[in-house]
């Protein structure tokens, strides 16, 4: 199973096992870490699923999607990898993936 | 705290699970035992009309938590298996295996059950409710070989099936007893919208239309509406609303009144017995009055203030409330609650195309605001709201003025 490294906003770091085809959300859900709200439970509609990808691994992320991208938008925290981890589904590619949390999901 | 202590979850849903999590994030040292009378592990019910109906997301996608996570909270989960009755004298519950269980703090998260339909032929086979998991597998089956489909109730979770078995290639007549569909959550305007959106879709509305009976040998054949009119359908699925479970909780001796009553810190009229969820009415600081809502982030939220009372904390839940719908291409969100508006703005062209904002308006302020394929403005609205600032009516309605210049 990839591995993905979930960096909270005051640095405490989690290295879990995503297995494929589950979101960044319910990774991150899944293994109880602070700082991922997912109010919705994944319909980007909330907003509070925000993450940063790191740069090195935005190619094989992909980019966000016209709602998603609008939803971003909105956002005061929001920077250039930023994404909503219930839109990114994880593959085998992502193992060994770094993804920060902001601050706050509000 | 005392480890030893043991607290009892009644009911493993979305208020539930968070209440679990939120227990041992404030330090819960004690055993946990989550008991429902639901056979499946914890699962999101939003989906459960739109994308698991729609068979776009398996069962795993549909579970709230991966098994893992439970037992790293180290929690005992009694599936099956309900609560029969709560006796507060001696902090103990009473299950339906005759087993008694003792407890030093109670959390009620019984949630909702789907109203029934009292009409002849409801009990027929292929036709259902839509509250569970095992109720949509019902529905899936008999959609298999289904051609035409009857909803009853032209509320959000019948438009949002009518629109999901749409897509499994079922043709559907929706019934709906009142003059226009939502009536119950939406303004006329929005109202509008949703009934051009689903005959565009190819979904038979009837307004002011009321099943009276279904017939059927054993399977439905027939819905035979109350001015004689009948309609064939070889499915029906009833959709008139729910009614909150507190029937333990009453028989207990806790105040209920249109639900478990509690205060902001989600404590019930017992000092060890909280609530969350769809079961409670409670008070909202920012609308300044009392809610029962049906919706996950009030289950959430408020699971969140009950955890912290049961362990001591005082944590108000002080939210707005907001909800969500799908159906076909059209995200609608919900913010704040529209509730004695006296003046209706409309952002966008909601007579043409699918995307549109509608804000409501007393003294000046903004309510609440129905956002239809337009998460910015939801997002944008529920900061207004949360503002307070005396809004510009001319400004919401014109598109060229960017929403973000009005917040202070
Ligand atoms: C089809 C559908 C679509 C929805 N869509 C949305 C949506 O888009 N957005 C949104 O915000 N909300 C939506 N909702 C509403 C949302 O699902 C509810 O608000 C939410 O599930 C409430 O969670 P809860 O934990 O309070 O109660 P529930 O989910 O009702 O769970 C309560 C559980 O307790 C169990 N229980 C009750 N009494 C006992 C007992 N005595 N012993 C043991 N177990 C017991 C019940 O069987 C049930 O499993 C939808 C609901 C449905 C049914």
């Amino acid at each position: 199973m990839p591995v993905i490294n979930y960096v909270e906003f005051d640095g405490t770091e989690h290295s879990v096992e995503v297995a494929e085809g589950i979101t960044l959300m319910q990774g991150a859900m899944d293994n109880l870490i602070d700082g991922m709200v997912a109010e919705c439970g994944g319909c980007c509609v909330c907003c509070t699923c925000h993450c940063m990808i790191d740069p090195r691994w935005t190619e094989v992320t992909g980019t966000a999607g016209t709602q998603e991208a609008e939803l971003l938008g909105y956002l005061d925290t929001k920077e250039p990898t930023s994404r909503l981890a219930c839109q990114v589904n994880v593959t085998a590619a992502m193992d060994g993936m770094v993804v920060r949390l902001p601050e706050s999901q509000y | 705290m005392n480890p030893s202590n043991h607290c009892i979850v009644i009911g493993a849903s979305h208020a539930a699970v968070q209440l679990i999590i939120s227990l041992r994030q404030n330090g819960w040292e004690g055993n946990i035992t989550v008991i429902s009378d639901e056979d499946h592990p914890p699962y999101q019910r939003p989906p459960l009309s739109k994308a698991y109906l729609a068979n776009t997301i398996a069962d795993e996608q549909l579970a709230l938590r991966a098994p893992a996570a439970y037992q790293k909270l180290n929690v005992t989960f009694k599936l099956s298996t309900r609560v029969t009755s709560i006796d507060t004298q001696n902090k103990q519950v009473h299950l339906d295996s005759g087993e008694i269980l003792g407890f030093d703090k109670l959390a009620l998260c019984t949630g909702a059950r789907a109203r029934p339909l009292p009409i002849p032929g409801a009990d027929l086979n292929a036709v259902h409710y839509l509250r569970t998991m095992d109720d949509v597998k019902g529905i899936q089956a008999s959609a298999t070989t289904a051609k035409t489909a009857v909803i009853i109730g032209g509320g959000y979770i019948g438009l949002e099936t009518a629109a999901s078995l749409n897509k499994l290639g079922v043709k559907v007549t929706l019934l709906e007893t009142e003059s226009r569909l939502l009536k119950r959550v939406a303004s006329p305007q929005v109202s509008a919208f949703y009934l051009r959106l689903h005959t565009e879709e190819g979904i038979d509305i009837r307004l002011d239309t009321q099943a009276a009976k279904l017939l059927g040998d054993q399977a439905l054949t027939q819905v035979i509406c109350a001015d004689g009119t009948a309609i064939d359908a070889d499915m029906a699925i009833i959709g008139i609303g729910v009614i909150a479970n507190t029937e333990l909780a009453s028989d207990a001796g806790l105040t209920v009144d249109n639900g478990i009553l509690v205060n902001e810190f989600a404590q019930t009229s017992h000092e060890d017995i909280v609530a969350a969820g769809d079961c409670t009415n409670h008070p909202n600081p920012i609308l300044n009055r009392n809610l029962r809502l049906e919706s996950v982030p009030n289950a959430t939220e408020q699971a969140k203030a009950a955890a912290a009372s049961l362990c001591g904390i005082e944590k108000a839940y002080a939210e707005l409330p907001w909800f969500w719908s799908d159906q076909f291409d059209v995200k609608l969100q919900i913010t704040g609650m529209n509730q004695g508006y006296t003046e209706v703005v409309v952002r966008g062209d909601i007579n043409n195309g699918r995307s549109f904002s509608v804000f409501y308006i007393a003294n000046n302020k903004i309510l609440a605001a129905d956002c239809i394929n337009r998460p910015k403005d939801f997002m944008l609205a529920k900061k207004l709201i949360l503002q307070g600032t005396d809004c510009d009516a001319a400004s919401l309605a014109d598109e060229s003025t960017d929403l973000k210049s009005l917040l202070i």
